[in-house]
């Protein structure tokens, strides 16, 4: 008995060794960082030449909220997570739905074409779509042999079309990557569920909102954290496909932070801390309410 | 009459197969495009020429030679090399690190590990950005700023990849691991002899995200990678579209490089990218 027990615990202390190399690096490479941006965010100035806020808060009460392009930035991110997250997800779920179904011909076929966008980088992505999308690109030459336009459209120079091209980018990338998550979640599904479906009559939009979306709920909440905390952070995109412009109109937070911090001859790091401590508690409410809305249970 | 029935399945299919071919066509265009568009000059891709054309040598003259002029030491050789040596040695240290974690939390659980181990989720929280300027600095202390070291410390653990083999490890027999301890086996030998090889599936997905994930990293690279011949693939296509004349020509051949290696993972392993996406949350 007493032998015993000095085995578990050695065992026990194994399982802390073995853990503890990662568990360090977190702790280093993440936790300690975010407590000392917030260290930082309570500073002014530039460079090296940081002093405490006077008031302490003054980054998060005065110079944020009077700040017009953090604010911008801000409208544009949720202005890009309410019309891409939805319209990606509802495509994606579809797309699994129709690819589960074991009557389809060509399904590994389709799964694949649907699934290529996500072997290309953000940056390539980005720059392909600012190629198509170029005032003298093949989108345009396009609508003009169509004869939809007559003259070449400014998209990327443009606020409005600029903010969609972006839109429309990530709608691209991402809507193959959130379906594997569905198939994935499908395939834990019983397929007789399906077929006794059919026999019961059941068309195939009784099926998709009778059981496809309450047997998916838990993966659909999970993707929505992950899609809203991606969105949220979106960089490489602003800073690629469009760089902000024109303007500054289509930037996001996380370029916008950017900016301030590694932009040239800028380095306002105590400014920039406190717009990225901004974004670590959207992130934080957003994916807390978002489990809370996941987790009525009937 | 099973014959009839099908056909008549594949009728009631019609349109679910026009959806897939616009969706898929949509989805594969730009990729083609883009490949296409590497072997076009600026003017026939700004006519809207959608076909392959035969610039493809010139084009990766032009891209060679503004690699090599990016700064001191610089050469399009060199960006591949620094992509590639960085993104291996970041999935090594990743996969063997994470399951090293993932093995110890859930085969030698207890109520303290398990707390632990909802503590380190919230570090899926932590935006990216936040921890740039102070990660920055310590890295810039360690003396790690232009070296692998910095390019990968941040991002060789992450709470992902440690659920994802944590989950994964449900499935390890446990007996077999008691066996084991009777025949001797201390546990790092169990690790290294008898999960590794079982878990290999998993190892393999991890690699693949993991690669994937470090070839294409772009803020945190921009920000330590200070010196030109330090710098990855992706710092040179953004270099290269910074111009007010812009050669789409070249920055497509530039897309095209970066995008052969994550093509060929995608093609080859696309199973296991898959499961690695998906692979914590089984």
């Amino acid at each position: 008995m007493n032998k015993k027990m000095t085995v578990t615990r050695k065992q026990q202390f194994a399982g802390w060794i073995f853990l503890a190399p990662a568990t360090l690096l977190i702790f280093i490479m993440s936790f300690y960082p975010m407590v000392q941006a917030f260290i930082t965010s309570l500073k002014t100035g530039s460079g090296v030449k940081l002093k405490w806020g006077n008031p302490l808060f003054v980054n998060y009460i005065k110079n944020i909220p009077a700040d017009k392009i953090f604010i911008r930035s801000m409208g544009n991110t949720f202005l890009y997570l309410i019309i891409e997250v939805p319209i990606m997800l509802v495509l994606a779920i579809l797309l699994a739905q129709i690819l589960n179904n074991r009557d389809l011909k060509f399904r590994g076929l389709f799964r694949t074409m649907v699934f290529m966008p996500c072997a290309v980088s953000l940056v390539s992505y980005a720059l392909i779509f600012r190629t198509l999308f170029a005032r003298e690109g093949l989108i345009n030459s396009m609508l003009m042999g169509l004869g939809l336009i007559s003259s070449n459209i400014n998209w990327l120079g443009t606020t409005g079309t600029a903010r969609a091209v972006i839109i429309i980018g990530l709608i691209w990338r991402w809507t193959g990557y959130n379906m594997v998550f569905y198939l994935a979640g499908l395939q834990n599904i019983e397929y007789s569920v399906y077929e006794a479906a059919k026999i019961d009559g059941a068309n195939g939009w009784k099926t998709f909102w009778h059981i496809t979306v309450p047997l998916l709920k838990p993966t659909i909440v999970m993707t929505a954290i992950m899609s809203i905390n991606g969105t949220l952070q979106l960089f490489d995109e602003s800073v690629n496909l469009t760089n902000g412009g024109p303007a500054n109109t289509s930037i996001t937070m996380s370029h916008y932070v950017w900016n301030e911090a590694f932009g040239q001859g800028v380095g306002h790091f105590g400014y920039a801390s406190a717009m990225s401590f901004v974004i670590f508690i959207m992130v934080a409410v957003l994916a807390a309410i978002n489990m809370k809305v996941g987790d009525t249970r009937d | 009459m099973t014959k009839r029935s099908s056909s008549a399945i594949q009728r009631r299919l019609i349109p679910s197969y026009i959806f897939l071919i616009i969706v898929s066509f949509v989805s594969v265009f730009p990729i083609f495009w883009m490949v296409t568009a590497a072997t076009n000059n600026t003017v026939d891709i700004a006519r809207g020429k959608i076909w392959f054309g035969n610039q493809a040598l010139v084009n990766l003259k032009s891209l060679i030679e503004a690699a090599s002029s990016q700064g001191a030491g610089t050469s399009l050789g060199r960006f591949m090399g620094n992509s590639f040596f960085y993104a291996f040695a970041q999935t090594i240290l990743c996969i063997f690190l994470c399951s090293l974690a993932g093995y110890g939390f859930e085969l030698y659980h207890d109520k303290a590990k398990d707390r632990l181990f909802t503590i380190l989720l919230m570090a899926m929280m932590v935006p990216a950005v936040a921890t740039l300027i102070p990660l920055f600095t310590m890295m810039s202390k360690l003396g790690f700023i232009n070296t692998v070291a910095g390019f990968m410390l941040p991002a060789i653990s992450t709470p992902f990849m440690i659920m994802m083999f944590r989950q994964n490890s449900r499935n390890f027999p446990v007996d077999i691991m008691e066996a084991a301890r009777i025949d001797g086996l201390s546990e790092w030998a169990i690790f290294f002899k008898m999960y590794m090889p079982i878990m290999k599936s998993t190892y393999a997905a991890a690699a693949v995200i993991t690669f994937m994930n470090a070839w294409n990293a772009y803020m945190w690279p921009r920000a330590v990678m200070t010196k030109n011949s330090a710098q990855t693939m992706q710092i040179l296509l953004t270099n290269l579209s910074n111009g007010y004349v812009i050669d789409y020509g070249l920055l497509m051949m530039a897309v095209l490089f970066c995008s052969i290696p994550t093509m060929v993972i995608f093609f080859v392993m696309q199973k296991q990218f898959a499961e690695g996406i998906t692979g914590a949350v089984k």
